[in-house]
Parts: structure tokens; C-alpha cells; sequence
């Protein structure tokens, strides 16, 4: 299965990753390798199989709506890279 | 305490110094400090992280024994965890960059129980960046080295947890796997490693990696010391809505060595003794059949058709999944953020390029790639259906056998720096593993001889969901069955083949 550069800058973009050129021309053999393993699923018959999505079935696990203590708000923010008093700081994203 | 002492000390199994313990013979303090001075002294860079409090909790281990409230049979033992276990208030880096500097507000649901239970908390160790690779060499924090031949890898990606219990830095460890993140390493520095079924153990607090995938599980010097460690971490927590309700059974119960094995039905699925397996690996396992048929178990080769495919499963859901948790990876909440962006999009941009090594980002652009439009039916839907076939197929062969065995690994470690012509062929490597997190089945490695460099062999035994019990019993045998001297590759074993 052939990659191209283009497809890997694409999806670079979707991800949200820089790559230098020579970068994603790298990657762009390597993706096509890795893809191969997937090729072989081509060769099943899948025809009428079911997909899953969880090798152990569970049906839907609920809980009671409770109110349940939340963190402090500070130790939450702490990790922030740059917060102020109350929130996370990040550049303006609205005109 | 003379150093052949101190060697003693350490190289208890887990279950010997929780004895030891018991009987006043040594204390928690002692063992800590022994443990924290063997960390400082090795070079196999399997810890990231050392507890600093680590002496504080061995001191109030031992008051508590003092005075006659222990609060376990392993009150006082030193572990570690891998260091994607969230620890409140102690470092939590999954080995990258991006989380270099994570302190969580929150512990980890095992990490929770192990404290419950006493055992004293040495540190994190090290492994591949956000568990992604099968040698810990990606980690940010550089390579684990494998303490049974420092030239090579540990395996991966829970490879300070294995080579912490095969230094004798910890008396046992955990570690996450998600398509044989703690049977592999095991297999690859001699010692005992467990994925419990899917649901099995609560991964509350265990950064996430693959979900539908991920399985946190035990490394251990003995499979006696595995089935307790997986006593005081297995069960149902509302946290996890994946964590299972089924009851936890006695795992130690049914331990009773080469007795055991008696009437155990095994299946050898021959995909899994095919060419891609090194040789000498394969004669180890010939060998095992043929003591296991000694000592009264029914051993058969099998096939499972499907399980051709169960590589390309894995990659394709396992990348997808890695893709979208690691998602919130922004440097908005906490994480690594760069500097001298413009605007919020080039932020993230720069954030994440700068922060996650080049294994995570392959596999977060294999995972965007197969889940992007015009893709998706392809890979990640047929990649579903396919584990559906896998799944089938598994069952069958357990409706015939109680267990199935395979190499754990098709090669034995291979030296740091191996130069391969592209990652392809290192995830070839993890061809006997990946079956089994696809399928959400329990599976064990067991160390079984070694091979032609003296370079130790783990063998895989596979069993039907919940089945931790059985799959414990049928490895309690197999270690009888290696200890009786018979391991071939080893002093008073069977020559090679």
C-alpha cells in the first residue's frame, strides 16, 4: 500500500504535527510498511461479520447521578503551563 | 549485613519476604533501604522515578507490625510502578517530554490497593514513550538495559518493570500491556509477567493507550508471587466502567506445581510456531510439550486461521485508539507547552511536535490516517470485524483446550541500537501477543530455559476470559517443570536441538 508525502502532511495536519519535508517522506515509506500488515485484511471475506468494539461485552454501566466532591481547584490548575487565579490561559482564539 | 547477606535479601521472592516479614526476621525499613541502594547503584536506568517518602512508609509499615496492625500479609513489601500508573503528588511522566514535569492530583486505582495493603511505594520505572514500542528504548528518559545482558533491550513497553524485578530493585512491579506490554519484557529479562483479562483490573488512573486494548497487569519473580499480586489488585471499580463484576476467586487455591499439569488439555496453535519464530525458541517449546505430556497433560497442535491477521488487527485499532487519546495532549491543562507560538492553533502545533518523539507520532499519524475520511471503512471497520473472526476462533479452540501454548516473544532480546530497515519489522515482533488483547484474554509468560547466548525464553500460556485461575495453576507447573533442572540451554538441562 503506497502512502504519499502529501497524504502524511494531511494527516500531520488533522493530528496537529509539524514535519519537515524530508520528514514526512520518511514517514511516508514507513506508514506504507506498517499499512501492509492492514493490507492482509483486505484478502478476509468480512462479508455479513459483525464489528466489535470491546472484546468483553458489557451493557451500559451507570451510576447514580450523585453530586461527588470535585478537586480543589487550585491543585487542578497547578499543572497548568500558564493559568491565572481562576483559569488556563491560552491565546486569544476569537476575534 | 555482609554483602552475600544484602544479595540474599534482595533476591527474595515476594512471597518469601512477606515470611520474612511475618516472622520479625527482617524489617520493611531494611528491605526499603536495601532496594533504594541497589536503584542508586545500577546502570540499567530502570527507574525514572524514586520515591522520596519511600523510607517514611517502610518506617510506618514496620510501627504498624510492631504493634500488631498490619494491614496485609504483604504490609512493608517494596514495589514500583511503571510510571503510567498516576501517583497523587509524585511525578507521572509516560516516559516523554510531554509530561516531563505532571504532577497528578489523583492515584491510580492498583496504585490505591497496593497502598492499602502496606506495600511501600520505591518509585517509577521506565518505559517506552506513553507505552508505545516493545524495547523501552523510546522513552525520553533513554533506554532500559536488559540486567541479564546490559548490551540489550529489556523489551516493552513495561521494560523497567521487568528489569526491576530481575535486578532485584523491587520485589515486584506493574506494568500495562496492550498487546504484550508486560508479557514480552517478562519473557525477555527471565521473569513472570500477567495480563489478566480484559476488565480483570481496574485502569482508573493509568494513562490510557489503546482502550479497548489496555490491560494493566503484574511482574513478578515467581507465579506463586503473581497469583497474590493479583489477589490484592483484581475486582470491580465503579471508576472504570470497563472493570468487571465477576467475583475474584482464591488465585493461590489452585496452586500445586507439576500436579497440576495432570489431565490439562493444551493446544499449540501452529501460527505461532511458523518460520517467524527463531529457532532455538521453538526447540524450547518442543521441549516444553514433551515434559508437559510427562508429567500427564494431553498436548495437541491446533490451529487458529484467523490469528494471520490478528497483526494487522492490532495495529490498525491500537494506532486509532493511541491517535485519539492522545489527543488531549494541547499543552493547555498540564503537559508541555512551547514558546514563541502565534496563536492557539501554532501552540498546539509546536506543543505537540516539540513534546512527543518520533515513535508516538508515527503512531498518532498511522491512527489519524486510518480513521480519516475516505479510510476508515478499510482499516479501523474491517480491523473490528476481523477481531470479531479472532475472537470466534479462540473460542473454538477453548471449547477443545483449558490452555493454549505459544513462544512469548518469536526472538530473544536484541542488542541496544539495532538498526531495523523500518518499524515494521519491530512490530512484527509483538506477533504472539497481540491476539490476545484483541481477543481481551488473560495470558501469562513464564521463564522456559534459554537460548543458544544464554539468553532467556518465555513461553506463553493462553486461557478463556477469567480464566487467571487456571492459567496460574497450568504456569505454577511449568515453573516445577523448569526448576526440576530439566531447561534446556541450562546447567544439568537438555542439550539443544
Amino acid at each position: 500500500m503506497e502512502i504519499t508525502k502529501e497524504t502524511v502532511l494531511k494527516v500531520a495536519g488533522l493530528a496537529k504535527l509539524n514535519l519537515a519535508e524530508e520528514e514526512a517522506q520518511r514517514l511516508a515509506h514507513e506508514m506504507g510498511k506498517i499499512v501492509g500488515f492492514a493490507g492482509k485484511l483486505a484478502e478476509m471475506d468480512l462479508e455479513g461479520v459483525q464489528p466489535t468494539t470491546h472484546a468483553v461485552k458489557l451493557e451500559n454501566v451507570f451510576r447514580a447521578d450523585e453530586m461527588q466532591p470535585s478537586y480543589p481547584r487550585e491543585e487542578i490548575l497547578a499543572n497548568g503551563p500558564e493559568r491565572d487565579e481562576a483559569c488556563f490561559v491560552v491565546p486569544k482564539v476569537v476575534e | 549485613m555482609d554483602n552475600m547477606q544484602k544479595q540474599e535479601l534482595a533476591s527474595l521472592t515476594l512471597t518469601q519476604a512477606a515470611g520474612l516479614l511475618a516472622k520479625g526476621e527482617t524489617s520493611s525499613s531494611e528491605l526499603t533501604q536495601l532496594m533504594l541502594e541497589r536503584i542508586a547503584a545500577s546502570d540499567n536506568n530502570a527507574y525514572i522515578t524514586v520515591n522520596a517518602e519511600a523510607m517514611a512508609a517502610a518506617e510506618a509499615a514496620d510501627a504498624r507490625r510492631r504493634t500488631g496492625q498490619s494491614l496485609s500479609l504483604v504490609d512493608g513489601v517494596p514495589m514500583a510502578l511503571k510510571d503510567n500508573f498516576c501517583v497523587r503528588g509524585m511525578k507521572t511522566t509516560c516516559a516523554s517530554r510531554m509530561l516531563e514535569n505532571f504532577v497528578p492530583p489523583y492515584t491510580a486505582a492498583v496504585a490505591e490497593k497496593l497502598a492499602d495493603a502496606g506495600t511501600v511505594l520505591l518509585g517509577k520505572v521506565n518505559m517506552d514513550e506513553f507505552a508505545a514500542g516493545n524495547a523501552t528504548d523510546t522513552s525520553y528518559f533513554g533506554p532500559t538495559k536488559n540486567p541479564r545482558d546490559p548490551r540489550r533491550v529489556a523489551g516493552g513497553s513495561s521494560g523497567g518493570s521487568a528489569a526491576a524485578v530481575a535486578e532485584d530493585t523491587a520485589y515486584f512491579t506493574m506494568g500495562s500491556d496492550t498487546g504484550g506490554s508486560v508479557r514480552q519484557p517478562a519473557a525477555f529479562c527471565g521473569v513472570v509477567g500477567l495480563k489478566p483479562t480484559y476488565g480483570r483490573v481496574s485502569r482508573y488512573g493509568v494513562v490510557a493507550f489503546a482502550s479497548s486494548l489496555d490491560q494493566v497487569g503484574p511482574l513478578n519473580k515467581t507465579v506463586e508471587d503473581c497469583a497474590l499480586t493479583l489477589s490484592l489488585i483484581a475486582g470491580c471499580d465503579p471508576r472504570d466502567a470497563s472493570s468487571l463484576p465477576s467475583p475474584v476467586p482464591d488465585y493461590l487455591a489452585g496452586l500445586k506445581g507439576a500436579e497440576g499439569l495432570k489431565g490439562l488439555r493444551v493446544g499449540v496453535p501452529q501460527e505461532y510456531m511458523g518460520p517467524g519464530i527463531q529457532e532455538d525458541i521453538r526447540q524450547n517449546v518442543k521441549k516444553l510439550i514433551s515434559d508437559l505430556q510427562a508429567a500427564g497433560a494431553l498436548v495437541e497442535e491446533c490451529s487458529l486461521p484467523q490469528l494471520e491477521y490478528a497483526l494487522g488487527a492490532y495495529y490498525v485499532i491500537s494506532s486509532a485508539e493511541f491517535s485519539s487519546n492522545l489527543g488531549r495532549f494541547d499543552g493547555v491543562k498540564y503537559g508541555y507547552r512551547a514558546k514563541g507560538y502565534d496563536g492557539y492553533d501554532d501552540m498546539l502545533r509546536r506543543s505537540r511536535s516539540e513534546a512527543f518523539g518520533d515513535e508516538v507520532k508515527r503512531r498518532i499519524l498511522l491512527g489519524t490516517y486510518t480513521l480519516s475520511a475516505g479510510y476508515f471503512d478499510a482499516y479501523y471497520l474491517r480491523a473490528q470485524k476481523a477481531r470479531t473472526l479472532i475472537i470466534e476462533d479462540f473460542r473454538r479452540a477453548f471449547g477443545k483446550y483449558d490452555i493454549l501454548l505459544t513462544p512469548t516473544a518469536p526472538v530473544t532480546p536484541w542488542l541496544l541500537g539495532t538498526a531495523f530497515a523500518d518499524p515494521s519489522q519491530v512490530y512484527a515482533m509483538d506477533m504472539c501477543t497481540v491476539s490476545v488483547n484483541v481477543a481481551g484474554l488473560p495470558a501469562i509468560s513464564v521463564p522456559w530455559g534459554v537460548d543458544r547466548d544464554g539468553l532467556p525464553v518465555g513461553v506463553q500460556l493462553i486461557g478463556p476470559a477469567l480464566s487467571e485461575d487456571r492459567i496460574l495453576q497450568a504456569a505454577h507447573g511449568v515453573e516445577a517443570l523448569a526448576n526440576s533442572g530439566q531447561i534446556p540451554g541450562q546447567k544439568g538441562g537438555a542439550a539443544h536441538v
